[in-house]
């Protein structure tokens, strides 16, 4: 079990190295480690919900870190780790797949079969569920691949159009939730004492709370006015609070990073501390940003599909995944399909990203920069 | 310990009030009112219901009582359900969803330790990767999909299991809600259990334990998985937040009669004092878990002082 570490490789795991009886615990209350977290490793930071789905304390390998030592860039060289991981790849290919085809298939079907997501034929025998791959009198037919909604819409138009909705809400709340958990955790850290403790008892705080029950009160009443309001709403619901885990990362990023000679040169050239951070600290600890906001876009996906599914969320004539989940699951006993698509199709999609998510961490860890 | 628990009480108990008071001022905020329907009321009868219910008093005023409900626990009736009290509603829904949440989140830790160690132990093997595998699965596959799934298999096609609704606690109507519940948390269990043991598995006292001549079976029960299920235990604080939520989709899915469900007709409804209640009953609840976490910790890890 031990093989793949060699003895040139220093084995410190974090915990095992804290200075134990120094007036500091190793540990605080919460199992994170004190600051500066520069010489632990990330299995040792309290986990938000998405962060979990990484699998920490995973086994570098020798020629890993002996390739990051050699002069190629971080990037070039995070790029062939990630190419060598397969399960990434494949999740970075369905993930690209994905996202080109809500790009470019409704407008495709439209051409091929001329059904958009709220075509509804005009004919009412056929505005009725059509099982997948059949036309109205029983044969085969191409037209309706995931078959028909209870209304006759096409199903693979509306999951299509649905992913789109579900991944602009996806991508948009994690950008929200970027922007608050950066400035949150970059400021806490750059500014360091009273201002740090303050900060990020709040967020230790806040990870405590059951929020998505005041999302649910919020969009419960505010939301409904017009189904794009509705949308608007998610983005700052859902950005407002995943940046919890962000804001912890950045500020240990950032801790890590500030007594660094080039910070020290910004400050004697006076440089004013915002130019500093976000200038100077921030680009420099965008690595596990990334890593982390693949990690949140899935997660976030996963909270508008729940809010979807349980009619508050995306409102027709708008769709999700979740709110197409949430038609279908009324209709289970007769037509399973209206509910697997959709459900399928997004478990995929979480499934691919939460992979890519995994291989990046891999690839980008921040452990292989060695300052 | 003590004084721990005192400086946590002291962070804590303001914030239940916090979040309570942010739910009330959203609710209040928002245009329209619970007693409003399509057609507009006439002025006295508007005036005699907002008189009823305290509308007519300033915010203030109004903001102290619900506050003043909250400390002494009692909540009013429900505007909804009006011959129930808030409490009464909380003493039905709650061993509903308790029952659930407790079994689901006992098989989660069964399963996922029990997978996680083993994985941990052989790694990259094929077990390893199968159970990885389907961590990940389990992660990825949202709790709406996978219960309609299983009642479509089992109740649906094998006529197998009951397909929803409550029947009591020993019944096999709680099975599919169940499992649809804990597939994430063993997810997630079995990752961090291997995680942290693969982690506590390289550690000295490992070796030390290994030198001593323990049998593996020693050195992994009695000492790996201490240190191992640390992360396990520090994520129970927060899984009891997010099996809130995921109570609500089962309990809709399966149409279960708990906090839930209630909770999502009370928003629907405007019914303010049960929103209240449910808020109110939750945020406490997990903050007593963050705490008894937190004390757990100190126990099980001997290097945590508080």
């Amino acid at each position: 079990m031990t093989e793949d570490r060699t003895p040139q490789v220093p084995t410190e795991e974090g915990r095992s190295t804290e200075p134990h009886g120094s007036g500091q615990p190793a540990l605080t209350p919460r199992g994170t480690p004190q600051s500066p977290p520069v010489s632990t490793r990330r299995g040792d930071e309290i986990h938000a919900f998405p962060e979990m789905a990484v699998g920490e304390g995973d086994v570098r390998t020798v020629d890993e870190d002996a390739r990051a030592v050699s002069g190629t860039s971080l990037w070039k060289d995070a790029w062939r780790r990630l190419l060598r991981n397969r399960l990434a790849v494949f999740g970075m290919v369905v993930v690209i797949l994905i996202i080109v085809s809500v790009i470019v298939g409704p407008p495709l079907i439209k051409a091929a079969t001329g059904f958009q997501y709220d075509t509804m034929p005009g004919d009412s025998k056929l505005t009725q569920s059509f099982p997948p791959f059949s036309s109205p009198d029983g044969q085969f037919s191409a037209t309706h691949p995931m078959g028909t909604d209870s209304a006759g819409r096409d199903m693979l138009a509306r999951v299509l159009q649905g992913g789109r909705i579900s991944l602009m809400v996806a991508v948009i709340s994690t950008f929200v939730s970027l922007l608050i958990g950066i400035t949150w955790g970059a400021t806490a850290g750059y500014l360091g004492g009273k201002a740090d403790d303050v900060m990020m008892r709040i967020v230790d705080v806040l990870y405590a709370i059951p929020y998505m029950m005041v999302v649910i009160v919020l969009l419960a009443f505010f939301g409904g006015r017009s189904p794009l309001q509705q949308i608007f709403l998610l983005f700052a619901a859902l950005g407002a609070v995943s940046w919890l885990t962000m804001a912890r990362i950045v500020r240990g990023q950032i801790i890590s990073l500030k007594n660094q000679e080039f910070v020290l040169a910004a400050r004697a050239t006076g440089v004013s501390t915002p130019k500093i951070i976000f200038r100077h600290l921030v680009p420099n600890a965008l690595g596990p940003v990334i890593v982390y906001a693949t990690l949140t876009i899935p997660s976030v996906m996963l909270q508008e599909a729940f809010l979807s599914f349980l009619g508050l969320g995306v409102q027709a004539p708008y769709a999700s995944w979740g709110s197409l989940a949430q038609e279908g699951i009324q209709n289970i006993a007769v037509f399973p399909w209206q509910l697997i698509f959709p459900g399928v199709t997004m478990a995929l999609t979480l499934f691919s990203l939460n992979f890519l998510g995994d291989g990046l961490r891999d690839a980008l860890d921040p452990q292989m920069r060695k300052f | 310990m003590f004084r721990f628990i005192v400086r946590r009480l002291i962070v804590t108990v303001p914030m239940v009030l916090i979040v309570i008071s942010l739910t009330w001022a959203l609710i209040r905020l928002a245009p329209g009112n619970f007693y409003e329907g399509e057609k507009k009321l006439p002025a006295s009868i508007e005036k005699n219901i907002r008189a009823k219910y305290g509308l007519d008093q300033p915010m203030y005023v109004q903001y102290g009582r619900v506050m003043g409900n909250i400390l002494r626990l009692d909540f009013g009736n429900s505007l909804r359900y009006e011959n129930e009290t808030v409490n009464d509603i909380l003493k039905r829904t709650v061993p509903v969803s308790a029952v659930i949440g407790f079994c689901a989140y006992t098989l989660a830790l069964v399963v996922g330790i029990t997978f996680g160690t083993l994985a941990a132990l052989k790694q990259n093997s094929k077990l390893d990767y199968a159970s990885m595998g389907l961590a990940m699965l389990g992660i990825s596959m949202p709790n709406f999909v996978l219960g309609p799934i299983l009642v479509l298999v089992f109740s649906l096609s094998l006529y197998w299991l009951p397909p929803a609704r409550w029947g009591g606690f020993p019944s096999w109507n709680i099975l599919l809600p169940v499992i649809t519940l804990s597939a994430v948390y063993m997810a997630y269990i079995a990752r961090l259990t291997r995680a942290g043991m693969l982690e506590v598995l390289r550690s000295d006292y490992i070796r030390t334990a290994r030198a001593k001549g323990l049998t593996e079976r020693q050195v992994v029960m009695r000492h790996a998985l201490r240190g191992g299920l640390l992360p396990v235990v520090s994520f129970t604080g927060p899984a009891l937040a997010i099996l809130i939520t995921g109570t609500v989709v089962v309990e809709r899915i399966f149409a279960l009669p708990g906090l839930g469900n209630y909770f999502i007709n009370a928003n629907l409804n405007r019914d303010e004092p049960l929103i209240l209640g449910i808020v109110a009953f939750a945020s406490i609840l997990v903050l007593i878990f963050n705490l008894l976490v937190d004390i757990a910790y100190g126990f099980i890890d001997p290097r945590i002082r508080y």
